[in-house]
């Protein structure tokens, strides 16, 4: 009794609070967001994952809503800033679950709050698709949160895919066979050159330079003289945004003329062809897509429309891809039971902006991993289970 | 002697019920309100446990994040081979041997360094254990998988929150307590009397910074994945500073009256402004330093003073201690 | 010799964040936790500026550093005097301008976040090599640390042969003896805090043609420019300079010889060596 009262004393604060008491006559489908709107994480989430929510929104309500079951369901977003951090994001998924009663909820950005939250979206049973993260161990990880599902491939995938790339360079003999190596020393950054290492090895590379940096370092000239000294042949960075631009700035003003230069995330962001135009010309990146896909074209048209800017050539098409399996997901089981819906996910395959997908033990089978700038678009090169992939070319001098 | 005995008598009785009362909560929701719970029993403790310190020195740590960061890695290092009390301990030596070692090199020249060092210290540590993980582990993020319920955090928080309690009455009991009280009052007076006010403060800020560290060591099992820049976040320092200035240190209850509307405002504000809750927040801050200067303790007391004065017309407050002096 | 100029360069950007602050902390008395957002906001501004309008950032100084005497006078007066006031001691106004210097901090970072979204912001501007002794560096940096050497010597000259910068010095080492000898310390500490806010801009404003930034950004700035102004001795202009070029090369040597991971661990031993052998701050006289 005393539950009940304060459970419906909390509901009627988070409905005051809402500011929705008198919307919510009609039957709507919930949808719970918790993201990064404050905070070091903000910038990233502003590029490929806010946008998404307001263009899926968007494109469901125009169309009249979501069909679950004979009734059509306009999705109603609840939106939370989880500060960037993982206290507040757990805070967050609990309030969506037990006071705004969501039907559903749209996973977290970034691996290290998706990884987080997983137990308690788990605990509520909610499905949990994640666009923006990926680990190396992620069997044992589906194993343990069996409702969550990874759609940007594993860490390794990325890591060997830009491997695979270089190695396909030097044996059509165009680069040689010096690496030199820097990542970002935080969970993305170690990650990656923890699979990264063996397999340059194993292909025969010879790691010529490696270094780390703490994140938020933007001076970063005395890894790009490194480099330089150690006179490699390509130079690859598991890099974050900021140190990205930093980085591909430094070797331009350096002179670092490599055969091969490749930058990790933010290295698909629109703005970066924006910033260095035609010096961004052959720069290898994390990402990629294939730029003739009628689907592409489309959604990046729109999201043009509708946000006012422009996505990205990696993850944004992924964050709308994994709304869009949810969607279709529910509209296969025509009821918002969540237990059914992730089962449905998880076998089922789904049309989408980056093409037909489904899942493999929870994995989605097709993904792009390295991308090339080739006039102002990064065209894929290199990724598990695509279509249209062009080939790797050298990359000419900085101009 | 005896009004004071059963003042405090007194206290303990409406503390003890308190936590008897507090202790309920989780049977009575699991869900949101429980997670709110947590919330507010952390800062509780975090809050009281820096004002142990901060209070009587008027030395604005801002080192809280690097604490709970040392707890919250205790946990995460050592969850294979030792039970989770253990930990605990683990946490509370390892924080405290830090703000022995901070303490040492900073406490003894003037306030300013202190405060900045401080500042830098859970940066610091952030960006040393980030390093060697890289370097020697090759990985960032630990897992931490306990069979901890929601339900057991709040309680192990209610317990600690109790504990620090606890212990500032003892300080304040004690010759340390009167020692401090003396150097927060004239610390060239208490050097003349013969106090070696370095030592004393550094042992102080050891015991504050031990309280922290176990907070953040019973928050592991909360976060599940473990990485650098969540647990060193340096929002967790001055979200403990705001909250305890907001309730007032000159009291040992007054972090406590700090926390709750502090966490129910912030709370409000993230729900209801999602999109504006910097500006929100910033105004509300704004809000607060001018409105309440002397923090909700301030205000309590002056409330308390007028409703007395009301009461009681004609008597002032110094005849009422007159009288209880001749009392006693 | 490439270790050192790119050190050198690097610390010409600390000084450029360490000097404003030196001047509101050490003159004005305020521990302005705010600072570097008044450094993002200059940041934007340039931005804005230079895509929209296509101002040089060089130029555009010239408007931000006048309105920034301006925004950052308007809040000394209206916010931060008033706790002045009230405060009966150093320790309790030290409490007060944090908590409000916060909320400020988290107000601004909001309003920026409302203007201008939370993404990454960068712009090309002078981002071409610039030969040194046969190594290259870039133009930019070098242009920002010259802007950064031209301030701080105009700044030096301001403070130390003017009579308003003695004024102003006074205030910094005694604000109650330079009462006595009819120095008007609020008007003195209001000025030295809009220019302090003026010389942060500037910093934002030379910053921002090499540096990636974002709204949220700015609590770092404000922690590299506090340890920079402790290291330099608080209100101690020549300190803080050095103690930026100091922190700057060693920083670049530990990245270059060591390990870049290990910057700031290097900050800090730095810190506490200052702290244990010259805690007057690097040029600072021992007190009496």
């Amino acid at each position: 009794m005393l539950r009940r009262t304060f459970n419906s004393l909390m509901v009627s604060v988070a409905l005051f609070s809402l500011g929705a008491g008198a919307a919510i006559a009609e039957e709507t489908l919930k949808v719970g967001v918790s993201a990064s709107k404050t905070g070091p994480l903000t910038a990233g989430a502003t590029a490929v994952y806010w946008p998404n929510m307001q263009l899926w929104v968007h494109d469901v309500n125009q169309k009249g809503g979501i069909k679950v079951g004979e009734k059509l369901l306009k999705v109603e977003l609840v939106e939370y800033d989880d500060k960037s951090g993982p206290e507040e994001a757990v805070k967050n998924i609990q309030r969506l679950a037990t006071v705004d009663k969501v039907d559903f909820i749209v996973a977290p950005y970034t691996t290290g709050i998706n990884l987080a939250a997983a137990p308690l979206i788990a605990r509520y049973g909610y499905p949990q698709l994640i666009a923006t993260g990926n680990a190396n161990e992620l069997e044992t990880f589906v194993k343990r949160w069996p409702n969550s599902f990874w759609l940007l491939g594993k860490a390794s995938d990325m890591s060997t895919g830009v491997v695979g790339t270089l190695k396909t360079l030097r044996d059509k003999g165009q680069i040689g066979n010096k690496v030199a190596l820097a990542h970002v020393g935080e969970a993305f950054g170690l990650e990656m050159i923890q699979s990264a290492k063996p397999a340059f090895k194993t292909a025969g590379f010879d790691i010529v330079y490696e270094t780390s940096y703490p994140i938020g370092t933007q001076d970063l000239a005395p890894i790009i003289s490194g480099a330089k000294a150690a006179k490699a042949d390509a130079f690859v960075a598991f890099s974050y945004p900021p140190d990205t631009f930093a980085l591909t700035e430094q070797a331009q003003i350096q002179g670092l003329n490599v055969d091969a230069f490749y930058v990790g995330v933010g290295g698909a962001l629109s703005g970066y062809a924006k910033r260095f135009a035609k010096q961004a010309e052959g720069v290898l990146a994390m990402g990629g897509i294939n730029p003739a896909d009628r689907a592409y074209k489309d959604y990046r048209e729109r999201h043009k429309q509708v946000t006012g800017q422009e996505p990205d050539y990696w993850a944004s098409p992924v964050v709308y891809a994994s709304l869009q399996i949810l969607q279709q997901a529910i509209e296969k089981v025509g009821s918002k039971d969540r237990a059914a819906v992730t089962k449905a996910i998880s076998s089922g395959t789904f049309d989408t902006v980056i093409g037909k997908v489904s899942f493999n033990n929870n994995m989605l089978g097709r993904v792009w991993t390295v991308g090339q700038w080739n006039n102002g678009v990064l065209q894929g090169v290199n990724g598990l289970g695509v279509d249209g992939a062009n080939a790797p070319i050298k990359k000419p001098a900085w101009n | 002697m005896m009004g004071l005995h059963r003042n405090e008598m007194v206290v303990a009785a409406f503390g003890l019920a308190a936590v008897a009362l507090l202790s309920l909560l989780p049977l009575v929701s699991e869900g949101f309100a429980l997670s709110l719970g947590v919330n507010l029993m952390l800062y509780a403790a975090m809050c009281t446990a820096w004002a142990l310190f901060s209070g009587p020195t008027r030395l604005v740590s801002l080192a809280s994040a690097a604490f709970f960061g040392v707890g919250t890695y205790s946990v995460a290092l050592g969850l294979d081979s030792l039970p989770f009390g253990a930990l605990l301990l683990v946490a509370a030596l390892s924080s405290a041997a830090l703000a022995g070692l901070v303490g040492a090199a900073t406490l003894r020249l003037s306030g300013v360094y202190f405060v900045i060092f401080s500042l830098g210290l859970a940066e610091l540590i952030r960006q040393i254990v980030a390093w060697s993980q890289s370097r020697f582990a090759h990985k960032m993020g630990l897992y931490v998988f306990t069979d901890l319920t929601e339900r057991d955090l709040y309680w192990m928080l209610l317990a600690l929150t109790s504990l620090v309690f606890v212990v500032g009455w003892l300080i304040n009991r004690s010759r340390l307590g009167f020692a401090l009280r003396i150097i927060g009052d004239d610390e060239t007076v208490a050097r003349h009397v013969g106090i070696a006010t370095a030592r004393t403060k550094i042992i102080l800020f050891m015991i504050s910074g031990a309280f922290i560290g176990i907070a953040g060591a019973i928050s592991a099992p909360r976060y599940a994945y473990i990485e650098p820049q969540a647990a060193f976040n340096p929002m967790i320092s001055f979200q403990v500073v705001i909250i305890a200035l907001l309730g007032g240190t000159r009291r040992l209850w007054g972090p406590l009256v700090g926390v709750v509307p502090f966490i129910i405002l912030m709370e409000f504000i993230t729900s209801r402004f999602p999109n504006h809750s910097s500006v929100v927040v910033g105004v509300a801050f704004l809000a607060i330093v001018y409105l309440l200067p002397d923090g909700v303790t301030g205000l309590l007391e002056r409330l308390r003073d007028r409703i007395l004065r009301r009461a009681e017309p004609g008597v002032s407050s110094t005849t009422r201690n007159e009288i209880g002096e001749k009392a006693a | 010799m490439q270790i050192l100029v790119t050190g050198l360069l690097l610390g010409g950007t600390y000084a450029l964040i360490a000097l404003g602050l030196t001047l509101q902390y050490g003159v004005a008395r305020i521990m302005n936790l705010a600072n570097g957002e008044t450094l993002v906001a200059a940041c934007f501004v340039a931005f804005w500026l230079f895509t929209v309008v296509e101002v040089n950032p060089l130029i555009g100084m010239l408007a931000i550093a006048p309105i920034a005497v301006a925004l950052n006078w308007l809040i000394y007066a209206g916010l931060l005097q008033p706790l002045v006031r009230r405060a009966r001691n150093r320790g309790m106004l030290e409490v007060d301008t944090i908590l409000a210097t916060f909320g400020l901090l988290f107000l601004f970072q909001g309003l920026m976040l409302l203007g201008f979204g939370g993404g990454y912001f960068s712009y090309k501007f002078l981002a071409e090599p610039f030969l040194i002794l046969g190594d290259s560096y870039g133009l930019n940096r070098v242009v920002a640390f010259i802007a950064a050497a031209s301030i701080a010597a105009l700044l030096y000259l301001f403070l130390y042969f003017t009579r308003y910068g003695t004024a102003i010095r006074a205030v910094a080492v005694d604000p109650t003896s330079a009462q006595l000898v009819a120095i008007d310390v609020p008007r003195m500490a209001g000025f030295a805090f809009a220019l302090g806010g003026a010389l942060t801009a500037c910093g934002g404003t030379l910053l921002s043609t090499f540096y990636t930034f974002n709204a949220s950004m700015g609590v770092v700035f404000t922690m590299k420019a506090l340890i920079i102004v402790i290291m330099g001795g608080v209100g101690d202009v020549r300190g803080a300079t050095i103690a930026a070029l100091i922190l700057g090369v060693a920083e670049t040597t530990v990245a270059s010889l060591i390990d870049p991971g290990l910057t700031l661990a290097t900050n800090y031993a730095l810190f506490i060596l200052v702290l244990l052998f010259r805690p007057q701050g690097i040029l600072g006289r021992a007190s009496a």
